[in-house]
């Protein structure tokens, strides 16, 4: 017996609940998931799900070593982009877009990224102008996982985040892989693809507890002001997410054939930003979001390798990254620092890592990368002397066919937020302009549009 | 001088006569109007809540939950905190924690002990035993007795979820379990009501006071005592208010208070990321690093609430807290056992003394792999002075730093040569004189003669007091008269959690003429902070009374 409705399924619930125990329904695994173009659900001829995401790494590039020389499809890599050869095909990279200030300070490591993930350039340390767009894309992408977001930094440290609704909102991160774990795999988990569909009996307790939370935060918002309501109004959107995340708990998954549980990692990474200790928790990590992604887990996501002041550091060596952008000289002979470009070079490492993680993942007519798209920045070009002007950015995945890749994209000194425009609109949010005063854009970057 | 000042002068001396002299205390506010605060709406934080959830249930219900960090606003989280927003990955882990303590509360092993009563069917809803226990948990957790609505409504929950569950624990983990994620007890809210006594003015209500007074000093919920004075009314009366401060200023839960200000205003949550580079500072472990951060509040408890010094000496001070891990990098003899502390008197020869030495302040303000001047120079101005230091200009000149022939073997050196640029003169002046007087300690916080061979010269001046070394960096530290004003300031701050208003900065501004006199007693200190007219004031509100939580419809 193959149950479609969701009431159905949950009127079914209740009554085994009610009758003292949990139903356990056996479901058949089908054989065939998808229909015969391995574009859509078979069952439900929903087409396959699409991702976003976002990816970051802090400090920038060293231009002449990172901009290839030509445009279009068929691009060169230069040194510092070598690692991406293996996932050339998957990725655009855009050069020669800049970050505008209109006469606010050039706050370093802060103005480019707040200005690439909000549209708006920050008047000062700390202020985050206008929500990050990965909030308005998974608003658009609804519901029907379990968490609307995830985010993660691999540094380990829990302020790095930028994923925000304003100052005072940020996403936080999952900054343990163990935690992270138990979050996506841990005791909630349905595995997608068991043949046995046992929802837990406490589910409906939880729903109740939950219902009257929201009555209590109806009571409790009488007593407020203006603002603190806007406050307690968010507190009862998420009570909402959870609320939802519950109610999933009530139907049985839909199929999910590259859905495989991770094994529970053993312990955590210890704290520390030893470069060799980051790259490892960013596997770790992306290796759990991979499968989370493939598990019907979650479809936007937030990845952090290292902060926009990264103090990401080579074992015995007393300088860090952001010291080396500073401190090291310039090699005339190259026009690069060494030893800083050596980070840079480990950063595209772990991008291309990242990229290669979701395209391994087979899913219908192609991968998991396939169908999603992922926007990576940094906060500035030359960290030396904190540049917004070709602040690098790249995207992965062809969104189920929405997006050409394999190309690089010389932005002639347009406004960067062109291509958070760009990817807003493509993830469906209805935007016909993003960002404000110089930022203001209503360009897409059309020779990524498929 | 401006009028309000003088307004609000007579009020914070007559304060400090009350406490001192143990005379009536005038607190009932000032005569203007135009004073007071709107009530704020905090997030609780991590050590409230732990503290809240240890009083009610005992420390082995407690689960492991990660707070998403608040931003850090006018230097403090607490401040934070009255802005904070709860987004779904903030209440996450408060979901599940309330879930986890709720399903420990109820379990075999703890139900004889933490519920009052016996349902009279384990298999079935008992409402007289579940609104017994849940009537009293709302009380700690909500901080006021819950009204008779919110009562009968957990009440129906637990039953409703005892008989789907056939199990009455279960029915009253998830009453608890929603009471935990409820923003009664997740927000600390401030309730206004027309003040009586007070024609056109407006107070805090009983049970308002009695959190603030309990969240500042305690660092948790009102006691049972608190909430019985705050239900009298007796905090509305100066005798009532100095009677509870006074017995929550001797008690021992003190301690949690004085530690989690200085948490916060030390900014220590940062070394919950503190790691050192294991080639270059191989003792520094992490064993090593969280009892750095121990060793200061240690010696902060010990200094201040123990022996009731001067908060300014501890900048000066020899004496120190000491754990065996920490003796090894001290190189001092290993006085405790593994997991002991012992004070412990630095010698008169020791290059260290007061709170700039200790290892827990250096590690902090410096780089994985080496010191940092200009970290250590900002940390002392930012944090303890509380000043602005600047943020460096997007295109600064290094060519000088960067010149490989240079060879630069100290940091002055280095720094010395950068700050001739006079765009990065002007706030590496604020921060490198100072922090150059801690050079003769490592990136670690290790004591060192040299650095690469070469002497280091740790002589600098701190607003114009000249010192030739660290300690004579903490003298002048400890008499400079910003260090007052900034812990005047910052605990204040911390008591009323949210931003000071412009009158109560006025009020601010006279602690110090008032504590020169008595000494920086952190008791007296504290005193004056809740004793001053402008703690409890509240703005007059708008319109009618909002919904009022009145005696008549608590639940009892």
């Amino acid at each position: 017996m193959l149950i479609k409705s969701k009431d159905a399924t949950r009127r079914g619930l209740l009554k085994g609940i009610l009758r003292g125990g949990a139903v356990a329904m056996a479901l058949p695994l089908l054989d065939i998931f998808l229909d015969d173009h391995g574009t859509a659900m078979a069952a439900t001829g929903d087409p396959l799900p699409t991702r976003f995401g976002t990816w970051f790494w802090g400090l920038g590039v060293d231009h002449e070593i990172f901009t290839p020389k030509t445009v279009g499809a068929n691009f060169d890599l230069p040194p510092q982009m070598a690692a991406l050869e293996k996932v050339k095909q998957h990725i655009n990279v855009f050069t020669n877009f800049n970050v505008l200030t209109d006469g606010k300070p050039n706050l370093c490591h802060f103005s480019g990224w707040v200005a690439l993930r909000c549209g708006a350039a920050p008047g000062a340390r700390g202020e985050l102008p206008a929500e990050s767009l990965d909030v308005p894309i998974a608003a658009a992408m609804g519901g029907g996982v379990r968490f609307r977001s995830l985010n993660m930094a691999a540094t380990g440290v829990p302020r790095d985040s930028y994923s925000f609704l304003s100052g005072d909102a940020i996403n936080p991160p999952e900054v343990s892989v163990v935690e992270l774990y138990q979050k996506l795999f841990g005791a909630e988990f349905q595995d997608p693809n068991s043949s046995n569909f046992t929802p837990d009996p406490r589910v409906l307790l939880r729903q109740s507890a939950l219902s009257s939370v929201k009555d209590e935060a109806k009571a409790f918002e009488n007593m407020l002001g203006a603002i603190d309501r806007q406050r307690l109004d968010q507190y009862f959107t998420s009570v909402r997410e959870l609320e939802k995340r519950v109610e999933l708990q009530l139907q049985k998954p839909p199929p999910a054939p590259a859905c495989v549980m991770p094994k529970a990692p053993a312990a955590d990474l210890p704290i520390g930003l030893d470069i060799e200790l980051v790259t490892e928790r960013h596997k770790a990590m992306t290796d759990l979001l991979v499968m989370a992604l493939a598990c019907n887990q979650t479809r936007v996501f937030n990845m952090v390798f290292s902060d926009s002041f990264s103090a990401l550091v080579r074992k015995g060596s007393e300088r860090t990254h952001h010291i080396l952008t500073h401190e090291e000289p310039i090699d005339p002979a190259t026009q690069v620092q060494p030893h800083a470009s050596w980070f840079v070079e480990r950063s595209m490492e772990a991008w291309a890592y990242f990229v290669e993680a979701l395209a391994k993942v087979p899913e219908g007519d192609g991968t998991l990368l396939d169908h999603s798209l992922v926007y990576a920045h940094s906060d500035c070009e030359f960290a030396k002397v904190h540049s917004l002007d070709g602040v690098p950015m790249f995207t992965a995945g062809k969104l189920g066919g929405k997006v050409k890749t394999g190309m690089h994209i010389d932005g002639n000194g347009d406004p960067g937020t062109r291509l958070g425009y760009t990817v807003q609109r493509l993830m469906g949010v209805p935007i016909d302009s993003w960002g404000n005063q110089s930022l203001k854009t209503s360009r897409e970057i059309g020779e990524i549009v498929a | 001088m401006s009028a309000p000042v003088k307004n609000w002068t007579k009020p914070v001396r007559a304060a400090l006569i009350a406490f001192s002299c143990l005379a009536t205390v005038g607190a009932t506010g000032p005569s203007s109007t135009s004073g007071g605060a709107d009530p704020s709406l905090r997030l609780i934080s991590v050590s409230q809540y732990r503290n809240i959830l240890q009083s009610v249930f005992g420390a082995d219900v407690l689960p492991k939950v990660r707070f998403a960090p608040v931003k850090r606003t006018d230097g403090l989280l607490a401040v934070g905190s009255s802005a904070a927003v709860v987004t779904p990955g903030v209440l996450d882990p408060l979901d599940s924690a309330a879930r986890a303590v709720a399903e420990r509360v109820v379990d075999p092993l703890h139900r004889d002990t933490l519920i009052p009563c016996k349902p009279a069917s384990a298999s079935s809803a008992d409402e007289a035993c579940a609104q017994r226990f849940l009537s009293r948990v709302g009380l700690m957790l909500y901080r006021r007795p819950m009204t008779q609505q919110e009562l009968t409504e957990k009440v129906m929950l637990a039953g409703k979820a005892a008989a789907r569950s056939k199990d009455f624990y279960s029915g009253l983990a998830t009453a608890l379990s929603s009471m935990l994620v409820s923003p009664n007890f997740l927000f600390i809210r401030e309730n206004a009501e027309v003040d009586p006594a007070r024609p056109g003015q407006w107070r805090l209500d009983g049970y308002s006071k009695a959190s603030r007074l309990s969240f500042f000093l305690w660092d948790s919920a009102p006691d049972a005592e608190l909430l019985t004075a705050a239900s009298r009314g007796d905090l509305h009366t100066p005798e009532g208010l100095k009677r509870q401060v006074e017995r929550m200023t001797a008690s021992p839960l003190l301690t949690r208070g004085a530690r989690a200000f200085f948490t916060d205003f030390l900014a220590l949550e940062a070394y919950d990321n503190v790691a050192k580079d294991p080639v270059i500072y191989p003792a520094f472990t992490q064993k090593v690093a969280q009892d750095a951060r121990e060793q200061i509040l240690r010696t902060i408890e010990d200094h201040l609430i123990t022996r009731g010094e001067d908060y300014r000496d501890l900048f000066t001070t020899r004496r120190i807290m000491l754990s065996a891990p920490l003796a090894g990098i001290y190189g001092t003899p290993l006085l405790a056992g593994p997991s002991e502390w012992k004070p412990f008197d630095l010698p008169a020869d020791s290059p260290r003394a007061g709170l700039l030495t200790q290892i827990g302040f250096l590690a902090q303000y410096a780089h994985p792999g080496r010191s940092s001047p200009t970290r250590r120079g900002k940390g002392i101005r930012e944090v303890l002075l509380c000043q602005h230091v600047p943020d460096p200009p997007p295109n600064v000149d290094f060519s000088i730093v960067e010149d490989p022939n240079a060879h630069f073997s100290t940091a002055r050196q280095r720094l010395v040569a950068h700050n001739t640029d006079p765009t990065c003169r002007g706030c590496h002046m604020m921060t490198d004189p100072i922090g150059l007087g801690l050079e003769k300690f490592d990136g670690a916080g290790q004591f060192r003669a040299t650095e690469k061979g070469a002497a280091i010269d740790t002589s600098g001046n701190l607003d114009g007091a000249a010192f030739t070394d660290a300690i004579g960096l903490g003298r002048a530290l400890r008499d400079n008269p910003t260090l007052k004003s900034c812990i005047s300031n910052r605990l204040y701050a911390f008591g009323v959690g949210r931003p000071l208003t412009e009158q109560e900065s006025e009020v601010v501004e006279q602690f110090p003429a008032v504590l020169d006199k008595s000494g920086y007693r952190f008791k007296d200190m504290l005193r004056l902070v809740i004793f001053s007219p402008s703690f409890f004031a509240i703005k007059p509100q708008k319109g009618p009374a909002m919904a009022l939580l009145t005696e008549q419809n608590h639940a009892h």
